[in-house]
């Protein structure tokens, strides 16, 4: 800026001039305070640093340090004038030996892609018939969609509780068409009959609830699409339904991603779901989690759980991130 | 003469009485014509005049609520777009922004399930028609709009259709480049021989590119000609005032031979050097463009007919010509074109200036209606 480069003398002379229109900030303290960008995309960065960053270093710190009965050791010590950094992996280490983790992990990613595939497969002719409604039911039907947020997610998740439970409507509905036997053959129920406490009704009401997630960066994506495209496609000869998977599906590709990071990610970490509606053979890593941190009181090992969850997640997250930067720069 | 022409080779492509009715409102209201093969034809009509629609019934995106579409002696009903052996170019070119120039040729030869190497040798063709070979891999954003506008074609015209459908072809390039890719896309269109039909606003576009015009109004056809037949002699006041700058003067007629006719107007009368269809008495209308009015200071020999005094009331000067408003006594003013065929004129004309109109026997268009 100019105002760098202009002698303080100058500067003085300017501030004492009635002619200076007010509001204006003085030189000097222009040179202190940020400028307005700087700090429009500074204060979600400082948000990020303080309520993310931070606390996931005070994690990861916690996950590499000793227990001390109950206040953990410092990682650097200086005694007798030797200097050390106790970093402790152990917890780590067994992370990598008991099954249980890489289970609980794995499992995590499972009922969490399987809900993202599932989020998908409802959400995308769900978004697609809404993105081609006419323009005048659009509002109503994107207000359906939001519809859900305004009652608890708690009692959201209850209310299938009781669907689900012997004599839940749903459950009569599925028992009665025998379709439980079916999902006792594929292993979604332990037995037929029994409906709740089940990989079926966790990967239910994560679908239930997520869907939305789902459908409304998809909706977004599909409405803004230009017709013209579809309509060239069929002039060159592809039918509807051929036009459909060359143009209008790869031209919804960041609608896809975006939706499915938005399932996949809070689905991998899924706590409540679990614990209401799972059962003993579905354990998630949110468990495991709540049960290191509030059953067996071992921050270190709940730590190292949550940082590697974490990394799970910041994973597919970057991938993601690449690739909308890669769509902004085909867009221009 | 036209219609002559069109007599002696059979019609390729048969428009039949169409209507197009959208809730009760007519957008093409039965309309026929006949396309000659490898004709350029072109529907010529301001925005909202059904020129667009008719384009859609051809390509299959509108259904005509009556009427009958026949190309080569099969009725077109009922075939969807994706089945007639027309393309179209459109207007915004609908390049498909996630496939690559070359997959954009590609994408209509592909739906035919022609072997690769067939495709291959179809598209690279086509690049080298439009000159376009070494921006093959480039996707179409990263092209300037002159070299989107090439691929569209490309893309339209690597199928071989038997017609090709031009929406608004040039609308979206600034003035030089369409003056330039005019004569271009003229030449491809010749070189490949496609019956091509487009539909434009522009009128200097339609008479550049054009063997024969259709000026369309309210879903109906006004006039149909080449476009020399439809500037010299519209046959009506909406097409002369829409192709073109024209001076309307109404007059009656005053004497009615079979080789001229005279017609009085509040300024001049006006001496027509060909017979019309009309009777004395009769209130007729005088249609002459403004490069056939001559404006000079002097008084012309024969002031009795075809010549009017009048004062140069605005100027506009256009480099190659300069159009002069001259206002003649009963307050009418007369557009004048001068083409300035030398860089200083003996005779420097300029604002407030008296002057005197005068033009030529065979200047007028007489119109009836």
């Amino acid at each position: 800026m100019s105002s760098g480069s202009t002698p303080p003398v100058t500067t003085n002379a300017h501030l004492g001039s009635p002619g200076r229109p007010v509001g204006r900030m003085p030189n000097a303290a222009r040179r202190w305070l940020p400028g307005g960008r700087a700090s429009v995309i500074g204060l979600p960065y400082a948000w990020l640093l303080v309520f993310f960053l931070l606390p996931f270093l005070i994690l990861a710190k916690i996950s590499v340090s000793e227990m001390e009965t109950v206040v953990f050791k410092d990682l650097i010590t200086y005694k007798d004038g030797l200097l050390q950094l106790t970093i402790k992996l152990g917890n780590y280490v067994f992370m990598t030996q008991d099954a249980l983790y890489l289970k609980t992990y794995l499992a995590s990613l499972q009922y969490a892609s399987a809900t993202t595939i599932l989020c998908l497969l409802i959400g995308y002719p769900f978004a697609y018939f809404m993105a081609r409604a006419k323009a005048t039911v659009q509002p109503a039907l994107l207000m359906l969609v939001m519809l859900p947020f305004w009652t608890s997610f708690l009692l959201r998740v209850y209310a299938w509780k009781g669907l689900l439970s012997e004599h839940g409507w749903v459950a009569d509905l599925i028992i009665g068409t025998g379709l439980d036997q079916v999902m006792a053959a594929v292993g979604l129920i332990s037995a037929p009959g029994k409906l709740m406490h089940t990989p079926f009704s966790l990967v239910l009401g994560m679908t239930y609830t997520y869907l939305p997630f789902m459908i409304l960066p998809l909706y977004g994506n599909l409405a803004k699409m230009d017709l013209r495209l579809l309509e060239a496609a069929q002039d060159l000869g592809a039918t509807p339904w051929v036009a459909f998977w060359k143009i209008t599906v790869p031209l919804s590709k960041a609608g896809i991603i975006a939706g499915s990071m938005l399932v996949f990610i809070p689905c991998v970490g899924e706590f409540v779901i679990p614990e209401l509606l799972g059962g003993p053979e579905t354990l998630m890593i949110g468990r495991v989690l709540w049960d290191e941190f509030f059953s067996n009181n071992d921050w270190p090992m709940a730590s190292s759980v949550a940082v590697v969850m974490i990394l799970l997640i910041i994973v597919p997250l970057a991938v993601f991130n690449k690739y909308q930067a890669e769509a902004q720069e085909t867009r221009r | 003469m036209a219609t002559a022409g069109a007599a002696v080779a059979p019609a390729f492509l048969l428009i039949q009485g169409v209507t197009k009715d959208f809730d009760g409102y007519k957008a093409v209201n039965n309309v026929s014509l006949d396309i000659t093969k490898g004709e350029i034809f072109a529907l010529l009509g301001s925005s909202g005049c059904g020129k667009s629609t008719l384009l859609r019934m051809l390509a299959g995106f509108e259904t005509p609520t009556s009427g009958r579409i026949v190309l080569d002696g099969r009725d077109l009903a009922g075939l969807p777009p994706y089945e007639r052996p027309m393309n179209m170019m459109f207007q915004s070119y609908a390049l498909f922004p996630h496939l690559s120039v070359w997959d954009n040729i590609a994408f209509g030869l592909r739906r035919d399930g022609l072997p690769a190497e067939r495709i291959a040798e179809r598209v690279e063709a086509m690049l080298k028609l439009v000159q376009l070979a070494k921006y093959a891999k480039r996707k179409p954003h990263q092209l300037s709009g002159g070299q989107q506008q090439r691929v569209a074609l490309a893309r339209s015209l690597a199928k071989q259709p038997q017609v090709l459908l031009l929406d608004e072809p040039l609308g979206a390039l600034d003035k030089k480049l369409r003056e330039e890719t005019q004569i271009e896309l003229v030449n491809i269109i010749e070189q490949v021989g496609v019956t091509c039909v487009m539909v434009t606003h522009d009128q200097e576009e339609a008479m550049t590119m054009a063997s024969r015009v259709a000026v369309m109004s309210e879903g109906r056809f006004l006039q149909v000609g080449p476009p020399a037949e439809i500037y010299e002699t519209p046959n009506s006041r909406f097409v002369a005032d829409f192709i073109g700058n024209v001076n309307l003067i109404d007059g009656v007629v005053e004497v009615d031979d079979p080789d001229h006719v005279i017609i009085a107007c509040a300024d001049c009368r006006h001496y027509v050097g060909h017979g019309i269809t009309g009777t004395e008495g009769m209130p007729v209308t005088v249609a002459l463009r403004p490069e056939k009015i001559h404006v000079s200071r002097h008084r012309p020999v024969d002031a009795e007919f075809n010549s009017a005094p009048g004062t140069i009331k605005e100027m506009s000067y256009f480099g190659s010509f300069t159009v002069y408003h001259v206002q003649l006594a009963s307050g009418l003013r007369l557009k004048v074109s001068q083409a300035n065929v030398s860089r200083h004129k003996d005779e420097e004309l300029t604002w407030g200036d008296d002057v005197w109109a005068h033009w030529a026997r065979t200047a007028h268009v007489v119109l009836t209606q």
